[in-house]
């Protein structure tokens, strides 16, 4: 039975952080949209870990906020403590980060939702993509509902494949009580997109009313909270200390015990996992020497008595479980709420997508978040904020958007998984970004609040808070730099250049701030925009030299290679170079200025054939 | 953009070279260099001085931008010939903040620039083939000598700096070791210094010092002794009529044409059983493998089959007695000497211009450049040191290979245990 029953311009499968942000972008761009989810209880789970932010994670925060998406906002309304991570380093490798109460975040996603004129809530589950030839047409459910489309997102997490391992127990599952969504994979497997498997896992959850508090010590939230969003001004709810405990020898002597017993270490997993969310077992396994390793006893909620301990993620049975935790200082009488567990999953290689997140070859097909190999709340809620962004320009007919690697976080993400794929699920780190100075999570808005406004994503509160703080800073730089204070001394007794210097370059320097303010320098702007000002004066020998070399890039990019079937016949080519560029397939000069060995004489050669490829 | 500037003419030959800087900063150089500078288009003679040291009294030509080859700003500096004056200038260029081009850097410059056709550029395809040659041998000989050892060394330090700094910045809320800065910190200045010293004596300084490198090989009783002592006009090496006279490598050093030239002799090849022949014959391989140019000589006219690479020069011995065409030398009657001693400074010249001496110099501007950033950060945070260890580690790309992040993921996670 074929019949339309509904018309939309953008569909996005799947309400996890990925789907959730594609939608309301969708919807900020003024499109109809749906979204389709298994379950309604779905709606901005927090998996997991329930914190939000963090080094390189809170920089995607602040950029998926200046382009007014949910997450920051949605983590301020439901942060239970706050913690700015990097504080006694420079503001580029600051992180903000938050614990949030599960159900309050829940809560505010509700309301944002029920807040967005022009989306459809569709509880059902998608079993198929309705294409037609290369473009996409709509998705139909599992009850035979078709819903029509422009533009689709997939963002269906770890629903493809699943499956759950606990001990030597196997169940298809994406998450905990959720049921596997496989029927898709198949299709995909028949489009030819590529898929990979990957595995994560979560640690038990434990009874908060079990654990003896008051043996443990506690680590508390930071006294002048960094909000995430760039619109917080107040702290919405009480602030709670986590506590710490550790793990001990016989913590350890159970675990190595029990070694045969893990999903992990008994050969039933195929996936790979990610390095920095190793397992207890693998922690235990792969670093003898350590005799304890440090656990933070996290509470779920305000109201919520569930603690998520961060530290132990396991796939040992559930009894072996209880007996290690009981092992730690301050568990000694706890309870389980729920075992701890490993997921297999697939997804697909995100190498056969474009920069906007578009499925080459298949016009308005986007995949988000979680299914492209990457891991954590934030990864997936920046793409799908991209993917969202683009199925909507897409069913407007406008043209594509995408992110460069010296513009957001954002852009060095999508970068790294179109171009590299993802051997194990694929977290931010600030160290991934070359233009890490630059780059920083202060001036999120100023970066990428512009682009925002240009794409029609930013709405009017937003705009006129950036518009206000943007001024008052052009203001306050004005009046620094016209502003002279003496030279400081130098170290090393050397005698300055110039017996003065403005108050903006005494910033950048150490007692800069300090400096200013002594000389009264400290112009009357907000105490928002004077931060953000200081942050800049810090970096702006840096970003000056940054920009020119991305100008440079930018050049590069422009100039489209032919294939490397082609660029291989140059004469003169080393047969190092030729594999290398087989295997890299460069589309551009610049990604063939990155092939190890290039030479300035080889890439003239490239770009000559390049030339006269198009010429013919 | 960089400014860059090469030499436009084979070094060494003939009674003028020309030295062509270009890029944004490359009146603004040159000025600092010859006082005032002629208007675009216009040649006029100046005394080049670098500080207080007189370069050279130099024809100038400047170009504006826009009416210039590369298209960018371009000052050509018309020197007296000696090498000796040519790398005067290059010091004090490099002082200022040019550097020294890639081969085919102006080409491509040119061509971006759309001032260079398609047939114009195809000399480029020969550029290419003889600076892989050059850079392969080069890295024969950096992998084998102290140069090869140290860049182990350096990437070995500077990729464990990369790994407790990314450790440092990226897992704040890790229970890790203390002083991993510091750590860092202490392998960057480690590496620093042994960059600086190297720069300023021994190894890359010796390498450019060597001059290059022509290795006679052949049969024995071909002539190559007698042909060396010919050359270096002195009776250096034994010459009998005995079939294997030559064991060790003798080397003499000649200015050949005004480009300085070791030459060696080396043992004829053969399979031998004599143990002292036999490492004779080891040694003669591994001479001409890492020289430069190679003299295949013998009276067939035949060349080493497995030491041949392109450009070698095969040349018939003993003229007098087997008369014909083709690359001949007679020891005895000095019959075409002049012919192969030009061929020899064509070769070489045409090396020059490829790679040769200038990878060696490129290796040093970028030597000296890493060594600049790894200083400038020392003093300062965590976020500045990472982002001058990406830098030194860029500059050095050639000689380390690159590090990447996931180089340094896997030292992380080797060393740390880390993760929630
Ligand atoms: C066990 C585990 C532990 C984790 N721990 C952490 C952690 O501590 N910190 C962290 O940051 N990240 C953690 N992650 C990762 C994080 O949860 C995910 O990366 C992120 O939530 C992915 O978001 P997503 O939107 O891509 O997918 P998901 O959040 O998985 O959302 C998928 C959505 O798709 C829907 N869906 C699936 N198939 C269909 C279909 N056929 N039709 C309709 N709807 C469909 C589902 O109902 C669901 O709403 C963990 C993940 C797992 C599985
Ligand atoms: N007629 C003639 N004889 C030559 C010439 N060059 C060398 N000879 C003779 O050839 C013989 C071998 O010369 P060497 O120079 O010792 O030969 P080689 O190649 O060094 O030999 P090994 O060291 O044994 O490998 C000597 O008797 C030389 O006098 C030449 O140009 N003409
Ligand atoms: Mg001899």
């Amino acid at each position: 039975m074929f019949h339309v029953k509904h018309e939309f311009d953008v569909i996005v499968v799947g309400a996890g952080h990925a789907g959730l942000e594609a939608a309301a972008a969708a919807v900020r761009l003024g499109r109809r949209v749906a979204l389709v989810t298994l379950s309604r209880d779905d709606l901005g789970a927090l998996s997991c870990n329930p914190a939000i932010g963090g080094v390189g994670k809170g920089h995607l925060v602040r950029e998926i906020d200046a382009l007014d998406g949910l997450m920051g906002r949605l983590g301020d309304a439901a942060a239970i403590q706050y913690r700015l991570l990097n504080a006694s380093k420079g503001p580029a490798v600051q992180g903000p980060r938050t614990q949030t109460d599960r159900a309050l975040y829940r809560q505010a996603v509700s309301g944002a939702v029920s807040a967005m004129s022009g989306l459809t809530l569709v509880e059902g589950e998608v079993s198929e993509l309705v294409l037609s030839g290369n473009g996409v047409q709509g998705v139909r459910l599992a009850d035979g509902t078709v819903l029509k489309a422009r533009g689709v997102v997939v963002a269906t997490g770890t629903f493809l494949g699943g499956v759950i391992h606990i001990g030597n127990d196997q169940r298809p599952a994406g998450r905990w009580g959720g049921a596997a969504a496989d029927r898709l994979r198949h299709q995909f497997a028949e489009l030819g997109l590529p898929k990979g498997r990957l595995k994560t896992g979560t640690p038990p959850r434990l009874d908060g009313r079990t654990i003896d508090w008051a043996a443990l010590p506690r680590q508390e939230g930071d006294a002048k909270p960094v909000y995430l969003s760039f619109l917080t001004e107040i702290t919405a709810n009480r602030q709670i200390a986590c506590g710490v405990t550790q793990t001990t020898e016989h913590t350890h002597d159970i675990i190595r015990e029990n070694l045969g017993r893990s999903a992990l270490y008994s050969g039933n997993i195929e996936g790979a996992g990610p390095r920095y969310c190793p397992s207890i077992e693998d922690k235990i396994v792969k670093f003898p020497d350590k005799s304890s390793h440090q656990v933070f006893l996290e509470p779920e909620g305000l109201d919520d008595t569930t603690v998520y301990p961060n530290g132990v993620s396991t796939s040992l049975p559930d009894e072996v479980q209880l007996a290690y935790l009981r092992s730690m200082p301050g568990l000694s009488s706890v309870e389980m709420v729920r075992p701890g567990y490993a997921v297999e999953y697939s997804f697909v290689d995100p190498r056969s997508l474009r920069r906007t997140l578009e499925v080459a070859g298949f016009d308005g097909l986007f995949f988000a978040g979680q299914i492209n190999g990457t891991t954590g709340y934030e990864e997936a809620a920046a793409q799908g904020l991209v993917a969202g962004l683009n199925a909507a320009l897409r069913a407007q007919g406008r043209p594509l958007f995408e992110f460069g690697r010296d513009q957001a976080y954002i852009g060095v993400m999508i970068d790294d998984l179109v171009s590299r794929g993802a051997t194990e699920p694929y977290r931010m780190f600030t160290s991934r970004a070359e233009y890490r100075l630059s780059l920083r999570a202060d001036n999120a808005d100023m970066r990428l609040t512009p682009l925002g406004l240009d794409l029609g994503c930013v709405t009017e509160a937003r705009r006129l808070s950036f518009e206000r703080k943007h001024d008052e800073m052009a203001r306050g730089r004005e009046a620094l730099r016209t502003t002279r204070l003496p030279a400081a001394e130098t170290e090393n007794g050397e005698t300055p250049t110039r017996p003065w210097t403005t108050a903006y370059e005494a910033l950048g320097q150490g007692d800069g701030v300090a400096r200013v303010a002594e000389h009264g320098a400290r112009p009357e702007i907000s105490q928002a925009a004077w931060e953000a000002l200081c942050a800049e004066a810090c970096y702006a020998p840096f970003a000056e030299r940054q920009k020119k070399e991305a100008e440079k890039l930018a050049v590069g990019r422009q100039v489209s290679l032919p294939p490397a079937e082609s660029l291989i016949e140059i004469p003169g080519l080393s047969i190092e170079l030729r594999h290398k560029i087989l295997a890299v397939r460069p589309a551009t000069l610049v990604d063939a200025e990155r092939i190890e060995g290039m030479t300035p004489a080889a890439l003239a050669l490239l770009l000559i054939q390049a030339r006269q490829k198009s010429a013919a | 953009m960089d400014t860059i500037f090469a030499e436009a003419t084979p070094p060494g030959k003939g009674g003028v070279s020309i030295v062509r800087l270009s890029g944004p900063q490359a009146r603004a150089i040159a000025a600092r260099l010859a006082g005032d500078l002629p208007a675009s288009h216009q040649a006029g003679t100046r005394r080049l001085r670098d500080g207080d040291d007189a370069i050279d009294e130099a024809l100038v030509l400047a170009f504006d931008a826009g009416r210039s080859f590369t298209g960018d700003e371009t000052v050509e500096f018309h020197l007296h010939g000696a090498p000796v004056v040519v790398s005067r200038l290059s010091a004090a260029l490099r002082k200022h903040g040019a550097r020294q081009a890639a081969a085919g850097e102006f080409t491509q410059r040119a061509f971006l620039a759309g001032r260079l056709d398609l047939t114009q550029v195809q000399g480029l395809s020969d550029l290419l083939a003889a600076e892989t040659e050059a850079q392969r041998r080069l890295a024969v000989q950096n992998a084998s000598g102290l140069l090869g050892k140290r860049a182990t060394e350096w990437r070995e330090a500077l990729s464990e700096a990369g790994a407790l700094l990314l450790a440092d910045i990226d897992f704040p809320d890790e229970d890790l070791e203390n002083g991993l800065i510091d750590a860092a910190l202490e392998r960057i200045v480690a590496v620093r210094e042994s960059i600086e010293a190297t720069l300023a004596g021994s190894a890359a300084a010796e390498i450019v010092r060597k001059g290059f490198q022509v290795a006679i090989v052949g049969p024995p009783n071909a002539g190559k002794s007698t042909l060396l002592n010919r050359l270096a006009g002195r009776d250096v090496a034994i010459v009998s009529e005995r079939p294997g006279t030559t064991r060790d490598v003798i080397e003499v050093r000649l200015d050949l044409n005004g480009a300085a030239v070791s030459l060696f002799d080396t043992a004829g090849l053969r399979d031998s059983d004599d143990v002292v022949e036999g490492e004779g014959i080891a040694r003669a391989r591994r001479t001409a493998e890492a020289a430069d140019l190679r003299i295949h000589l013998s009276e067939t006219g035949e060349a080493q089959a497995g030491l041949l690479c392109p450009g070698d020069l095969v040349v018939t011995s003993k003229a007098d007695l087997h008369p014909g065409d083709g690359l001949r030398v007679s020891a005895q009657t000095g019959a075409g000497l002049d012919a192969l001693v030009s061929e020899i400074g064509e070769r070489l010249a045409q090396r020059i211009a490829g790679a040769g001496v200038v990878a060696h110099e490129m290796q040093r501007d970028r030597l000296a450049r890493a060594a600049r950033h790894l200083r400038e950060a020392e003093r300062s945070g965590a976020e500045f040191l990472a982002e001058a260890l990406w830098q030194a580690i860029h500059e050095l790309e050639a000689l380390v290979g690159r590090v990447d992040i996931e180089d340094y993921l896997d030292l992380v996670f080797s060393r740390f245990c880390i993760g929630k």
